[in-house]
């Protein structure tokens, strides 16, 4: 291949990315370190620390935290469970799993929404079995849930395909060397998994970061996090200043997670890809 | 690893009953003849019906089809070149690019939504073209990605021994290059598709007043209440999906190779 000519099959591309990745970056960080009248300052980048968007910053890095641990919790003995049953079944189980995501996502929160509300469905069935209703609506546990439901998905694809694409030599290897089971577990599954796992937490931990819209229909809100206050910023109080600036700040929160635990996109790519 | 037994089997069933059960509660409203979201008010199919003559869902779902299947189309075109173009390119260079092809990946949709916003109000009316520039911009990365390790995979002896037996260069690239990395094209236009319909974020911060996908429609309403339509549209969407992912037979054992050989 004449690679100095392929080179050139790039150019459309390096174009779109200088004009549509690179671009808006610079627009966002510029916007940012200026207030309204264009004057430079860093207010805007350090007003994630005052005390009001400290309280959604907190609360966001907690509720992303604790959806990423959950989520890991849940996902990884699947894969475990699935490693142990037999190829057919796998690829019926795997398509199982994902085929969820293929129904539009803000319908799918609504309808965690009535699954759990006041007079939900899982109150009416409590009430019939006459068992005192859960309070879970508007509260963080209720945007907890729907982050974990919305995002499991993306933790178990990445340790899916991690998990069954060790090699069974390996383990038949540690048996024959007198490994036990939990031996096996600990000391060869769960380090070669460990990048499916990174990618797993930064593929949950980012979004559920960052989200806005599964707090306002299961918090109701009331409960803040750092995207319903930049969301609010461009389309109620129209500070873009300040948005942009508090959007910047969240992007370097992000990176330091991405940078933290590594993670394949490519891995992550074939694992969702049909 | 053997965990099956009877527990493995309930754990993988409370999961996807974890999974699924707000899905059966779609698709059961869908045929409810209340209004209601919790009361049970009998078996209609009314809804399916009136579906056809709601002029705001049909045009979100003709706006959402449309922006899919163009950005996908453009991101795998745009992609299938500039991934060729970067695997040509010397290390540095595609270090770089490799890079500047993760940026959307990594940053949250919501910053990427906001940069793009901020960029398009200076030269462009906000509508459905800056909507599409969004989403072949979300989009073009997941076709790279796919591209690429089919590329690194490919037998360069093929095309070498096409050039000494007298094929010109583009025909080669026709007939030698293209066939060989197809597969990574098609599954990065249907990633494409799929990410540009379930996408809400960057929809909604660069697409101005007056269009929308059926995300946004479905967020604009959810104040005042969700029309039951939406859910017949979204059952029959649902089903049409799994119809087809069913008649594609997902090839995961191909899918899991893959991966194994980027490593």
């Amino acid at each position: 291949m004449n690679r100095s000519r392929t080179r050139l099959l790039a150019i459309p591309y390096i174009i779109w990315v200088a004009g549509f990745t690179v671009i808006p970056l610079i627009f966002i960080i510029t916007k940012a370190v200026t207030d309204e009248n264009g004057m430079l300052t860093a207010s805007n980048l350090f007003a994630i620390f005052d005390p009001l968007h400290r309280k959604a910053l907190m609360m966001s890095l907690l509720l992303a935290f604790i959806s990423t641990v959950i989520c890991i919790i849940i996902a990884y003995p699947v894969a475990i469970i699935l490693r142990g049953s037999h190829i057919r079944k796998k690829n019926i189980i795997l398509f199982v799993l994902i085929l969820p995501m293929w129904m539009n996502f803000i319908l799918r929160i609504l309808a965690m929404q009535m699954l759990i509300s006041n007079n939900g469905i899982v109150n009416h069935i409590l009430e019939t079995l006459e068992l005192p209703p859960l309070k879970l609506i508007n509260t963080p546990q209720a945007i907890v849930i729907g982050m974990v439901y919305d995002y499991l998905p993306y933790m178990m694809l990445p340790i899916l395909n991690s998990v069954l694409s060790i090699s069974e030599d390996v383990i038949e290897a540690a048996k024959d060397l007198g490994s036990d089971k939990m031996h096996v577990l600990l000391h060869i599954i769960l380090p070669l998994s460990l990048t499916g796992v990174g990618s797993g937490i930064t593929m949950v931990f980012v979004p559920s970061m960052t989200e806005f819209v599964i707090a306002n229909i299961l918090g109701g809100g009331k409960i803040q996090l750092l995207g319903n206050i930049i969301e609010q910023e461009f389309t109620v109080t129209m500070n873009w200043n300040l948005g942009s600036g508090l959007s910047v700040s969240l992007m370097a929160f992000v990176l330091i997670t991405s940078f933290v635990f590594g993670r394949n996109n490519e891995d992550a790519a074939a694992g969702i890809s049909i | 690893m053997k965990i099956t037994g009877v527990l493995g089997k309930i754990y993988i069933a409370l999961v996807m009953f974890f999974l699924y059960a707000p899905i059966a509660v779609l698709i059961v409203l869908s045929f409810n003849a209340s209004r209601s979201r919790v009361i049970w008010g009998g078996f209609t199919m009314k809804w399916y019906t009136a579906l056809l003559d709601s002029r705001a869902i049909m045009t979100a779902l003709g706006t959402t089809v449309a922006l899919a299947l163009l950005s996908a189309l453009i991101a795998s075109v745009l992609g299938l070149f500039g991934a060729i173009g970067i695997y040509s390119m010397r290390r540095r260079n595609y270090r770089i690019m490799l890079f500047a092809t993760n940026i959307p990946l990594v940053n949250a949709d919501i910053v990427t939504g906001i940069a793009l916003l901020l960029w398009f109000v200076r030269f462009l009316p906000l509508g459905f073209s800056s909507v599409l520039l969004a989403h072949v911009t979300f989009n073009i990365p997941y076709v790279i990605l796919c591209v690429l390790p089919k590329l690194r995979d490919m037998d360069m002896f093929q095309y070498e021994a096409a050039l000494d037996l007298g094929a010109g260069e583009p025909y080669a690239f026709v007939h030698i290059l293209i066939p060989q990395i197809l597969p990574g094209v098609l599954s990065g236009f249907l990633m494409a598709v799929t990410m540009s319909m379930d996408d809400f974020v960057i929809t909604y911060f660069t697409k101005g007043p007056g269009v929308n996908t059926l995300s946004t429609l479905i967020y604009g309403e959810i104040k005042k209440g969700i029309k039951p339509e939406m859910y017949a549209l979204s059952t029959i969407l649902f089903f049409i999906v799994l119809i087809l992912l069913i008649l594609v037979n997902l090839p995961y054992d191909r899918m899991f190779t893959r991966t194994r050989r980027v490593r």
